[in-house]
């Protein structure tokens, strides 16, 4: 079985599609986790393919069902955090011995295939259908959604893993050379590490609309709380601080406005989720989560990088698919879990849904507001990848347990948790789903 | 600050030979009379190459923004930190950027909303690239 990339087809990347013809009719099941760690400490059962197996097997575990029962995979690739495997330095042998290989030495190490996964789980005897959603967790969900609703597969795993090795991440590689490649050397000779474009973009809202980096305080401090409550996040298992307003402002910086608490933390971690239909998700063990829509974002700067004109234009359009396509308003939004990874950008994901009637340039007057999880306002009650590292799905785990009612110490309590978004990562560029505890 | 070197491809060759004999040109498609950069292979508005051409710039724009980079990925430029990156809108049409560590403007203080002129650096391995400088 040859694994593909989605086609463009399986994505709503317009305005005016109308309802999602799938709606309501895919559902998210099951929920499983490996734990988290901030490096690979180089034995075969922490890497990332060994992770990524103990996530898939949770989440079929988690569903209640039996391995034969699942029919499809859909993932992402890509496991890379910004560490890559040095180049001609060989596999361990024992990692090699430890898992059936593919034909890359590196798969199951600094890549992810369903090859390779079918490979070592051999319980997953009747899958059929595979496909790659490339990226992250929002894009293989939007994928594996799209694939259920279309029969393509009855019950489908869906996962991301991430792996992360020794060294600062983001300093091998290109960025070692003494030279690089014109085409990249147009925009890449400057050094701008990995947030300054968001960074920029915050400056200019910041300058437009009065607002100030210090206002970002209570989003991250409650973001870490909100992480603290989840028990498969990196800062609960590993460094369970708090983080004061004082703590945030006085943070190096990066890219100045970002500093280094707006740069989420590397980290190793899979994640893995069971959909199936919302028929055959009533009688499995965990309460189904409808799949109301999903949306893309396919939006491209003029330029080099986005400008706030373009970043708001682009939210707004991915806000207007997502409520056409759900048939809701930004009324009907019980609670936001959009990405954060860079927290600088999660303002411009919301506003642009109106979440909670703010226009461009009120969400850090949000901010002010109660937005914990006790109160009217929630706002990334996951924490996202602020409150526990960087993974890219805990808004989308987040949104799957809220709706259940099983997000244990994060269960909101202010409002009753309904419809939900999640989805990221960048305001030009992703993938976005809509949730809800039932088919409305 | 001495940026790595550069080594032009097919596409970019002509922006780096024009840097290199001090000229700054920006991809240009003339059916759509629009300028695009960073170069592509095709018009990103009417999607061909056959009305592609590299067109000379004044070498004068605005400074629309900035960020300072305190923590360098590129290890050439690490000594140096912190630095301005401040984006450039050319004359021409401002929706056009180019990225600077505006030589001459101290750290933190870029004048947003500034006049700049182009310079040309030279790289790593003597290819020069277009900078900017801020206009007294």
């Amino acid at each position: 079985m040859t694994t593909q990339n989605a086609p463009a087809s399986m994505y709503r990347t317009r305005e005016g599609l109308g309802i999602w013809e799938h709606r309501a009719k895919v559902a998210a099941v099951g929920v499983g986790h490996s734990p988290t760690a901030r490096r690979w400490d180089g034995r075969p059962e922490t890497t990332v393919g060994a992770w990524s197996i103990m996530a898939l097997r949770r989440a079929i575990a988690d569903a209640g069902i039996s391995p034969d029962q699942v029919d499809g995979l859909v993932l992402a690739a890509e496991t890379t955090t910004g560490a890559y495997w040095p180049a001609g330095r060989p596999v361990p042998a024992d990692i090699v011995n430890a898992f059936h290989q593919t034909n890359d030495p590196l798969d199951g190490i600094a890549k992810l295939s369903a090859e390779w996964i079918l490979k070592n789980m051999p319980e997953l005897k009747n899958v059929k259908f595979s496909m790659y959603g490339p990226g992250c967790m929002s894009n293989a969900i939007v994928v594996a959604a799209q694939a259920v609703g279309e029969g393509r597969a009855h019950t489908c795993l869906v996962l991301k893993g991430w792996h992360n090795f020794q060294g600062r991440y983001y300093q091998g590689g290109a960025n070692a050379e003494e030279t690089m490649p014109g085409n990249r050397a147009v925009g890449g000779l400057w050094g701008t590490p990995a947030s300054y474009g968001t960074a920029l973009q915050f400056a200019e809202y910041c300058h437009k609309y009065g607002k100030s980096h210090d206002m970002m305080a209570p989003f991250m401090a409650n973001s870490r709380e909100n992480g603290l409550r989840f028990p498969e996040g990196y800062w609960y298992q590993h460094r369970p601080e708090h983080l004061t307003a004082e703590d945030y402002l006085a943070a190096r910086w990066i890219a100045k406005p970002a500093n280094l608490f707006d740069n989420d933390i590397p980290i190793m971690v899979a994640a893995a989720y069971l959909f199936t239909t919302a028929e055959r998700a009533r009688d499995m063990k965990q309460k189904p989560v409808y799949i109301l829509n999903h949306a893309a974002s396919r939006g491209r700067p003029r330029s080099l990088t986005p400008t706030l004109d373009e970043v708001e234009a682009e939210t707004a359009s991915t806000a207007r698919k997502l409520y056409e396509g759900a048939g809701i308003t930004a009324r009907d939004l019980s609670f936001e879990n959009m990405y954060d990874g860079f927290s600088l950008f999660h303002q411009f994901h919301i506003e642009g849904l109106g979440y909670r009637g703010i226009k461009f340039g009120e969400a850090l007057d949000l901010y002010q507001t109660d937005i914990s999880i006790s109160g009217p306002n929630p706002v990334s009650p996951s924490g996202g990848n602020i409150g526990s590292g960087r993974s890219r799905f805990w808004m989308h785990t987040d949104c799957i347990q809220q709706l259940q009612g099983r997000a244990g110490a994060r269960q909101i309590t202010g409002v009753k948790p309904e419809v939900a978004v999640s989805g990221g990562p960048m305001p030009l560029g992703g993938n976005f789903t809509v949730w809800s505890s039932t088919p409305r | 600050m001495v940026k790595q070197g550069v080594v032009p491809d097919e596409l970019t060759k002509p922006f780096w030979d024009a840097a290199s004999r001090g000229r700054l040109v920006i991809q240009n498609c003339k059916s759509c009379s629009r300028l695009q950069h960073p170069p592509a292979p095709v018009c990103d508005k009417c999607g061909s190459k056959d009305y592609l051409e590299w067109k000379q710039m004044s070498g004068r724009g605005t400074i629309y923004n900035y960020g300072v980079v305190y923590d360098c990925p590129v290890r050439l430029l690490q000594e140096n930190q912190p630095f301005n990156v401040a984006v450039i809108m050319l004359d021409e049409d401002r929706s056009i950027q180019m990225f600077s560590h505006l030589p001459g403007t101290p750290v933190d203080k870029v004048p947003v909303g500034g006049r700049v002129e182009v310079i040309f650096e030279a790289t790593a391995n003597g290819q020069k690239v277009p900078e900017w400088r801020v206009v007294r």
